[in-house]
């Protein structure tokens, strides 16, 4: 197909630039008027949403009940409202534990595997990668009971060590992209490193995770984020025990626990968007490396 | 002499090949002690509590298919929230890949300011579910909430969205399509990477935009489509977070977190859907034999669920290059 486009391709270029007639000009200045005007809609609709979680958290109790939408003085004061009402520090620290920890475990254990995965040639790799795949696709509900009653007979029910201590062997979403990116580095590199002598250990200490450092970095932030962002896990095993709650457990219960206003829940809201959105400006290319690594590719 | 060096030779050969075995081992050991403790092991426990009735404090007590009989038989809330999960499969995939698929070609037509855009679009996909629920819910909120104050603005009808029966899974599915930045990226990457020549070529058999969208965009981009359906279905089947915290809050119960389980599926069990229900009868009934014949169901329907979406896709996934079976 590629083969017999191309002369074509070659044969259309002058054709393609020279200047359109007019009606043709037109109708794609519409076209493309068209287009903006639909994508600025939706962007607007996209933003919205954070636009007036914002608004909220700046009004008085009695205007959160007005069908008000600009907050009119704004009181900033419900940012440290929210404090003095939850431990916002507490939930804070027992997130970093955890999503940090686990960050560290994940990364210390499954980058071996991905390298073995992808750069050692051994019987039945292939066949270790398709189960790695499909212990990636199944629900963790199809798991949780036996896991759970595993933990509680360790009397480790009420602690984040259940969600922690489990990294340390390996996380099969992690060791997919970092099998994926370990493919893509050539050959030449790691046979260089062979011929001066490296061991596999030595060249996966040094050139390889010197060359993945992008691709690390990014499933590290993944699974920093993904440990932020997890509500399934700490509600599990932590709900019964507010003092080991994370952000995620403590935002939800927010608002029924202290029966506060939707003002002081969006100022809450917004605190725990907050470091995310920084985050995200601060590595936006470790995050666009990451999401692109996910599409399929190889 | 010679034969000496031969076996000397062929001994050292195994050594470097049993060596070569346990850097292997060495290096998937992690994974192997993992995949054995939390996936292996589990698999089968569930399967075995599957038969039980457990509830933690006792041992488990051998009860035959009773667990069964009453999940297909007895049980009144299975089939509502395995038909709520169904409709959220059936509703919400297709709209996010919709809704991605064109941000991602407008974007990709789109001359200025595609960066801005694409960061506008793809930052509700950053924000931690439990917060963009909650936001929603606000939102959402029949009384004070900003989209009922523009609707009746408008004069048009203001739903109670999360606390109505009929509106809490189409408020779920805007909050989903609400998050589908990451999809939209994946999908941009790949219209940005289809070869120019091809459009060129269609261009020249006298294809319009919309025929090259059909015949050009969208065969070539088939396999990143499937993967978002893929994944798409695989999500929903653990669908979660979202819709718990929409039924507790908008359910409104109050004290502890464990308590507010009591309004999941708020309003009338229409956000009941099934990983919450297991979650429900596992860990605040403690019928963990009873969630253990939920799961196999759910492993079972996984399993066939995405080899069925892989298996049918041979039909509509073009792979470029690759030679037609």
């Amino acid at each position: 197909m590629t083969t017999a486009a191309t002369p074509l391709a070659a044969a259309a270029a002058p054709v393609a630039r020279r200047r359109p007639p007019r009606p043709v000009r037109r109708r794609r200045a519409l076209m493309a008027i068209a287009e903006h005007s639909l994508l600025i809609a939706a962007a607007i609709a996209f933003l919205a949403p954070l636009v007036f979680i914002a608004l909220t958290s700046l009004m008085t109790d009695d205007q959160a009940l007005s069908p008000d939408l600009w907050p009119h003085p704004a009181q900033w004061d419900n940012f440290a409202e929210v404090f003095r009402q939850a431990p916002l520090a507490r939930y804070a620290l027992n997130t970093f534990i955890y999503a940090g920890l686990a960050t560290v475990f994940m990364l210390v254990s499954s980058i071996p595997v991905a390298y073995a995965l992808a750069r050692l040639r051994w019987r039945g790799r292939h066949a270790v990668f398709l189960i790695v795949l499909v212990a990636m696709m199944l629900p963790p509900q199809v798991t949780v009971v036996p896991v759970y009653v595993m933990w509680a007979k360790l009397h480790l029910v009420g602690s984040l060590w259940p969600l922690i201590l489990p990294n340390l062997l390996g996380d099969a979403f992690s060791i997919f992209l970092l099998r994926q990116f370990f493919l893509t580095i050539p050959e030449e590199y790691l046979d260089a490193a062979r011929v001066d002598g490296c061991g596999e250990l030595r060249i996966l200490t040094t050139v390889v995770v010197r060359l993945a450092k992008p691709a690390i970095a990014a499933v590290g932030l993944f699974m920093f984020l993904y440990c932020f962002n997890d509500f399934f896990g700490p509600l599990l095993y932590t709900g019964e025990s507010p003092e080991h709650w994370t952000v995620a457990v403590g935002l939800a219960q927010f608002r029924t626990l202290y029966q506060v206003h939707w003002n002081l829940t969006m100022a809450a809201t917004l605190l725990v968007i907050a470091p995310v959105i920084v985050l995200f400006f601060l590595a936006q290319r470790v995050f666009v490396e990451g999401v692109t690594l996910t599409g399929v590719k190889g | 002499m010679s034969r000496d060096l031969a076996a000397e030779r062929a001994r050292a050969r195994r050594r470097a090949a049993w060596k070569r075995r346990g850097l292997v081992l060495g290096f998937m050991s992690p994974w192997l002690a993992g995949f054995t403790v939390f996936f292996g092991y589990p698999l089968l426990a569930t399967a075995y509590y599957s038969f039980t009735h457990y509830d933690l404090l006792s041992s488990p007590r051998w009860v035959g298919l009773a667990n069964y009989e009453y999940l297909f038989e007895t049980d009144g809330r299975i089939w509502p929230s395995v038909a709520n999960t169904l409709w959220l499969i059936a509703v919400a995939v297709p709209l996010n890949v919709l809704f991605a698929f064109g941000i991602a070609l407008m974007l990709s037509r789109a001359r200025r300011g595609v960066g801005f855009f694409r960061t506008v679009f793809y930052l509700p996909a950053l924000v931690p579910p439990v917060a963009a629920t909650l936001g929603f819910v606000y939102l959402l909120n029949p009384a004070t909430g900003p989209v009922n104050i523009v609707l009746r603005a408008l004069g048009l009808p203001d739903p109670l969205w999360f606390d109505s029966p009929t509106w809490s899974k189409p408020s779920l599915v805007l909050l989903g399509i609400w998050g589908v930045g990451n999809m939209m990226i994946i999908f941009l990457a790949a219209i940005v990477d289809v070869p120019r020549q091809l459009y060129e070529s269609a261009s020249l058999d006298g294809a319009g935009p919309l025929r090259r969208l059909r015949y050009v965009t969208l065969p070539s981009i088939s396999p990143v489509i499937l993967f978002a359906v893929v994944i798409g279905v695989i999500e929903g089947l653990q669908y979660f977070t979202q819709a718990y915290v929409a039924s507790t809050i908008a359910g409104g119960s109050a004290a502890a977190a464990t308590e507010g389980a009591n309004s999941l599926g708020y309003p009338g069990d229409s956000t009941l859907f099934y990983p919450i229900l297991l979650y429900q009868q596992g860990f605040r009934y403690f019928n963990m034999g009873y969630a253990s014949a939920m799961a196999m169901l759910l492993l079972v329907v996984s399993f066939v669920v995405t080899a069925l979406i892989v298996r049918n896709s041979r039909r509509w996934v073009h792979y470029q290059g690759a030679p037609a079976r």
